[in-house]
C-alpha cells in the first residue's frame, strides 16, 4: 500500500502554516497534523531532516520538488471559468465558497448533506504529495491537503448494490461564466468505482501548500485520484452520489471515442489523438517518460488485475 | 540592378509582419509565456503561421471582390511570413519541445494524425518557398503556378491539423476553416466570375453616382478584371 518515503515529509514552515489554515477552521486537534502523507506511521525525527537534506528541496517521493505554489494557482484547467488556463485565477478570484455543503447520498444507508467546515474538522487532514497529470501532457508535483475519500464513504454507509460514485461540481453560471458556454453538458460530472473510491490514495483535498484551497484549484472541496489523468480530479464538489451504473463524465459526453471512463494514466494507451508516452513537468524542459499509473503502479495496479486497459482506457 | 519601388502599404505590411515576432520574443523575456512556455511558443507560431496563410489567401480575393489590387502586390511577401512563423512552429516542436529525440519525434509526427498533417503542410510549403524567388518563377515559368497552387492543399491540412489537435471545442478552428475554405472558393471559376460581376455592377453604379455629382473620376476596375472579364 501507500508507503511513506522520507522525502515526504513535511517541513516545519509547513507544519506552521497549515496549523494556522485549520486554525482557521477551527480545528484543535493539533497531535494529529503532524501526521502528513502517512497513515498511522510516525515519522521519525531522524527522517525528516535526511528527507530535507537529500533534495535540498521539498520533494515526491521519487525526489522530485513541489511545483511552485504560483504555477499551481496560475496554469488552471477550469472550463467552468475559462479555457484558457491562465485566465481561471483571475475570474475565480470572488467565487463563493462559504457556505457550502456537499450531499452525499443515493444507495447509502445514511444519506446527509455536510457543511465543508463540517467535514474538514471531522477527518483529520493529512498533507499529500501527488503528483498531477493532465492529459494534455503536463505534469505537478502538488502538496494537497486533504482526508481519504474513503472515510467519508464509510460514514455514509454505501448499500450492497452501489457499485460507483458520482460527483458533481456546483452549477452557477452566475459565478461561473464559463457555463455559459453551450458547448459542455454542464454541470462537471465525475466518477470512480467504488473500489477506487476507496483506495486510501483517493482523497477530497481542502488545501494545498499548507493553505486553504484556492478558487482556481477547485475550492471548497474537491478530488484528487492521483493515478488518474487531471480531469477525473474534479473541483469544487456539491454532489457525491452512490449509485450502481456507471456514470457518464462531462468529458465521456463530450467525446465517448477519446475519453473513457477509467482515464487511468497510461503511456502504453494513447490518447486517439496524441501521444501519452511522454510529459513536461512544469518547470523543467526537457520531457520526462509518463509513468505507468502516474507513478502509482505499486499502490492501484492491483484495482485492474485481469482488465484491458487499451479497451478499458 | 534596379530596385523595385516599394509603396507605403508593402512598407506597412512587412512592418506589421514582424510584430508577432517581437511581441512574442518581449513576451520570453518578460515571462509572460506561461508556466508551460514551450506549448506557449508552439500554439502562438502555430497561430500566426495559419493567420498569415489566410492572409496571404486573401490577396487574391480582395482585388476580385473590393479591387484592392495592392494586395497583389504583397501576397508572395504574406506567403513567405507564413512559411517563417511555420517554420518557427515547426523548430519549437522538434527543437525545444522534443530535443531533436528522434524515437520520440518519429511516434509524434508519423503516429500522431494531427502531427502528421501539420508536418505534410509545412513539407509543402518549404518548396513554395524555395521557389518564390523571380529567377524560378522565369525557370518553372508555367508550372509555377501550378506549384503554387499547393498552398490551397495547404491551407486545408493546417485547418485540419488545428482540429484535430483542440481537446474538443472544435468551434474557433472551425471558424478559421470556414474562412479557409470561402477564400478558396472564391477562386472557383465560377464563383470568381459572379464575384468579380458583383464588383463591376458597383464600378458602373458608382461611375454614374460620379457623373452625376461629379465629385471624384471613375473608378478603375481591379486589375484581374481587366485581365480576365471577356
Amino acid at each position: 500500500m501507500f508507503k511513506t518515503r522520507p522525502s515526504e515529509i513535511t517541513p516545519e514552515s509547513m507544519y506552521l502554516s497549515r496549523r494556522e489554515f485549520l486554525k482557521g477552521f477551527g480545528v484543535l486537534a493539533a497531535s494529529s497534523m503532524i501526521l502528513a502523507a502517512c497513515k498511522g506511521k510516525e515519522p521519525s525525527p531522524a527522517s525528516t531532516s535526511e528527507g530535507s537534506s537529500s533534495t535540498g528541496a521539498s520533494a515526491d517521493e521519487l525526489g522530485d520538488p513541489w511545483t511552485s505554489y504560483e504555477a499551481i494557482t496560475n496554469y488552471n484547467n477550469y472550463y467552468e471559468f475559462s479555457t484558457d488556463k491562465e485566465a481561471v485565477a483571475k475570474l475565480s478570484g470572488d467565487f463563493q465558497t462559504t457556505p457550502w455543503k456537499v450531499t452525499v447520498g443515493g444507495l447509502v444507508n445514511q444519506p446527509k448533506t455536510y457543511d465543508v467546515d463540517e467535514l474538514v474538522r471531522k477527518f483529520t487532514q493529512q498533507e499529500r504529495i501527488y503528483r498531477l497529470r493532465c492529459v494534455e501532457a503536463w505534469s505537478m508535483v502538488i502538496p494537497w491537503m486533504g482526508f481519504p475519500l474513503a472515510e467519508l464513504l464509510k460514514e455514509v454507509q454505501p448499500s450492497a448494490d452501489a457499485k460507483y460514485v458520482r460527483f458533481e461540481t456546483l452549477y452557477d453560471p452566475q459565478q461561473m461564466p464559463g457555463q455559459k458556454s453551450k458547448w459542455y453538458n454542464w454541470p462537471y460530472v465525475e466518477g470512480l468505482r467504488i473500489d477506487e473510491a476507496m483506495h486510501d490514495l483517493a482523497i477530497l483535498a481542502t488545501g494545498l501548500y499548507g493553505k486553504p484551497l484556492p478558487p482556481q484549484d477547485g475550492a471548497p472541496i474537491r478530488l484528487v485520484v492521483p493515478w488518474k489523468y487531471g480531469f477525473k480530479s474534479i473541483k469544487s464538489i456539491v454532489k457525491i452520489d452512490l449509485v450502481a451504473e456507471m456514470p457518464v463524465s462531462l468529458w465521456m459526453a463530450a467525446a465517448p471515442n477519446e475519453y473513457g471512463f477509467y482515464s487511468n494514466v497510461n503511456p502504453q494507451v494513447d490518447h486517439p489523438r496524441w501521444s501519452q508516452s511522454s510529459e513536461r513537468r512544469i518547470g523543467e524542459l526537457n520531457r520526462r517518460p509518463t509513468l505507468m499509473f502516474n507513478g502509482y503502479e505499486e499502490e492501484v495496479a492491483h484495482l485492474y488485475a485481469g482488465m484491458d486497459l487499451r479497451e478499458n482506457y | 540592378m534596379k530596385l523595385p519601388k516599394i509603396s507605403g502599404f508593402q512598407w506597412f505590411v512587412h512592418l506589421a509582419s514582424w510584430v508577432p515576432l517581437v511581441w512574442l520574443i518581449i513576451d520570453f523575456f518578460r515571462g509572460n509565456l506561461t508556466v508551460n512556455p514551450i506549448q506557449a511558443l508552439t500554439l502562438r507560431t502555430g497561430k500566426y503561421a495559419l493567420i498569415f496563410l489566410i492572409l496571404s489567401l486573401a490577396c487574391t480575393p480582395l482585388n476580385t471582390v473590393f479591387g484592392f489590387h495592392k494586395a497583389l502586390k504583397v501576397r508572395r511577401a504574406l506567403g513567405l511570413y507564413a512559411f517563417l512563423y511555420a517554420s518557427f512552429h515547426f523548430l519549437v516542436f522538434i527543437g525545444l519541445d522534443y530535443q531533436f529525440d528522434p524515437d520520440l519525434l518519429l511516434e509524434a509526427i508519423f503516429e500522431k494524425k494531427y502531427a502528421l498533417v501539420g508536418f505534410s503542410a509545412f513539407i509543402i510549403l518549404l518548396p513554395l518557398a524555395i521557389t518564390s524567388t523571380r529567377g524560378w518563377m522565369k525557370r518553372l515559368g508555367r508550372n509555377w503556378t501550378r506549384i503554387h497552387r499547393l498552398i490551397y492543399l495547404a491551407g486545408v491540412l493546417v485547418v485540419i491539423h488545428y482540429v484535430w489537435l483542440v481537446k474538443s471545442d472544435i468551434r474557433v478552428p472551425l471558424l478559421y476553416g470556414a474562412v479557409v475554405l470561402g477564400l478558396l472558393a472564391a477562386r472557383i471559376p465560377p464563383i470568381r466570375r459572379s464575384l468579380s460581376q458583383i464588383r463591376q455592377h458597383r464600378i458602373i453604379k458608382a461611375n454614374r453616382l460620379s457623373l452625376l455629382t461629379n465629385r471624384k473620376g471613375p473608378i478603375k476596375p481591379a486589375k484581374e478584371n481587366l485581365i480576365h472579364s471577356k
